[in-house]
């Protein structure tokens, strides 16, 4: 199990183990991590611990949090890294971590079950890993698909038009000009180019071509296809 | 209509040098232009039975549900097409067979399998995913992975906690927050795109793309795009000869010209300024 040992302004003072999925740091008393120092914010940042695995967030503190040296919001950790928050270090210490290892079989991480496990040795499919697993798990970081969007001319003949994007492929444009189509992906709306009549012209987002790759889009994106402008935005 | 002179399909599965049984499982019908893939897990031999019973299951189920419906139609609820909808209670129904075999057989319990499902049709395409397996196109020799795997890793990147190349370097690799079989009831990821003569698309379990980069997989297509049959021994080839520790499979599909269900599609599909 990973460790962090803790010194303040240059001394020693205690090694916690990094026992729970969340470890939070802070100046106020209900922290897992508890450093009592002004230049320390109430829930100043969080430990996750996923497996083998630790990561260090920020929680938007007033002074930062340090790793190695640098500001971070949020990273991976390393063996040996130095977490600094205020007049305070902390050592990550976890000799397992990234050690090359037998190549694992994947296993099914089941959001249903709760506990966190071990994985030294273990060949069972179902492993638990709690409470951040499923909430990771369930929750579709691809937010942005569930929302519905629309398209609005803003130029042409039809300037002002709205159309609707309720199916999860539309598409725009002139045959024989340009021919794009807007997808719907578990990851977000994406525009494709599909035509681009004689002269080969791509479709632009932001006045920028896309390429033969789908261009994501962003709320209030600019597009035009075939000559024709308009609006991509969120309902 | 027969889609068998306009797309082109091929597909490999070999376990690897590491393991000793392969619990991928691929299946293909030329004619609807449709193509299986999964990626077994878990149990003595219930990996492999997992992979089996989705590919069968999936494959039978819509070589009879495909035949039977009118294309260019769509879902009104949720604005996918009749032929993603088909696609997505295939998986669903291939998930409750392989939950109800693990329930009744204890050589089976906990075992599960990733898919991925492509489907071309009417110059377009749907592709279906759970799990690691992934798609990917080739499209003006570039290379573009259309699926988003459903790992933890995958979630990590996601939120900002790792680079893509420190993902690569991670121990969690293999933990997959979603399978076929696992629970009485499984999310399907759905996505619809336009299909273009001239296009490859490669289905591939991890024992590709945990041994190979995905620069080397656009070499080897760029490289090998006049031999689809080449193309996909060296896909195989080299993830054998970067560890090959999984079993490995790639399927192929290459369309060879367009293929319209009806005539004039491009007007037909033209949903806005027509």
């Amino acid at each position: 199990m990973a460790t962090i040992q803790i010194s303040f302004n240059g001394e020693a003072e205690k090694e916690l183990q990094l026992d729970k999925e969340t470890m939070t740091i802070g100046r106020k008393s209900d922290n897992d991590i508890h450093l009592d120092n002004l230049a320390v914010s109430g829930h100043h940042a969080k430990i996750l611990t996923i497996l083998n695995d630790s990561f260090i967030e920020d929680l938007n503190s007033t002074n930062g949090t340090y790793l190695n040296g640098s500001l971070v919001k949020k990273n991976s950790l390393a063996d040996g890294d130095i977490i600094k928050i205020g007049k305070h270090e902390m050592k990550y210490i976890n000799t397992n971590a990234n050690s090359e290892g037998d190549f694992e079989k994947t296993m099914i991480i089941n959001p249903d079950s709760d506990g966190m496990q071990e994985t030294e040795g273990s060949d069972e499919i179902d492993k638990s890993v709690g409470a951040i697993v499923a909430e990771i798990a369930s929750s579709d970081s691809g937010k942005s698909s569930q929302q519905k969007a629309k398209i609005r001319l803003v130029s042409g003949a039809n300037n002002g038009k709205e159309l609707a994007l309720t199916k999860v492929l539309t598409t725009l444009g002139k045959p024989g000009v340009q021919v794009a189509a807007i997808t719907r992906r578990p990851t977000g709306y994406f525009l494709i180019h599909i035509d681009g009549g004689d002269n080969g012209e791509r479709p632009k987002v932001n006045n920028q071509q896309i390429s033969s790759k789908a261009q994501p889009l962003s709320d209030n994106d600019e597009i035009e296809v075939a000559g024709v402008k308009m609006t991509f935005f969120f309902e | 209509m027969s889609l068998k002179d306009k797309i082109n399909i091929t597909g490999i599965t070999d376990e690897g040098l590491v393991r000793d049984h392969n619990e991928d499982s691929i299946a293909s019908n030329a004619e609807l232009g449709l193509l299986v893939l999964a990626d077994g897990m878990g149990g003595h031999k219930g990996g492999e039975v997992a992979s089996a019973i989705a590919v069968d299951s999936i494959l039978q189920d819509l070589s009879k549900a495909l035949p039977q419906i009118t294309t260019g139609n769509t879902d009104e609820n949720t604005g996918y097409s009749i032929e993603s909808m088909l696609i997505e209670k295939a998986i669903k129904d291939a998930n409750s067979k392989i939950y109800t075999a693990a329930q009744n057989n204890k050589n089976y319990e906990g075992m599960g399998t990733t898919v991925v499902v492509l489907l071309l049709y009417d110059n377009r395409i749907t592709v279906a995913h759970v799990g690691d397996s992934r798609l990917y196109r080739m499209r003006d020799r570039i290379l573009e992975q259309m699926t988003r795997d459903h790992t933890l890793l995958q979630e990590l990147v996601d939120r900002g906690f790792y680079t893509k190349k420190e993902a690569r370097e991670s121990l969690n690799k293999n933990l997959v927050t979603r399978a076929v079989g696992v629970n009485p009831d499984v999310d399907v990821d759905l996505l619809e795109d336009i299909a273009l003569a001239g296009d490859m698309y490669l289905l591939c379990s991890d024992g590709l793309t945990d041994m190979i980069t995905d620069d080397l997989i656009e070499d080897i297509q760029l490289n090998y795009r006049d031999n689809q049959n080449k193309m996909n021994k060296e896909l195989i080839k080299q993830a054998k000869d970067h560890g090959g520790k999984d079993n490995v499979s790639v399927m192929l599909a290459q369309v060879l010209k367009e293929f319209p269900a009806n005539s004039n599609w491009v007007s037909k599909i033209l949903d806005i300024f027509s």
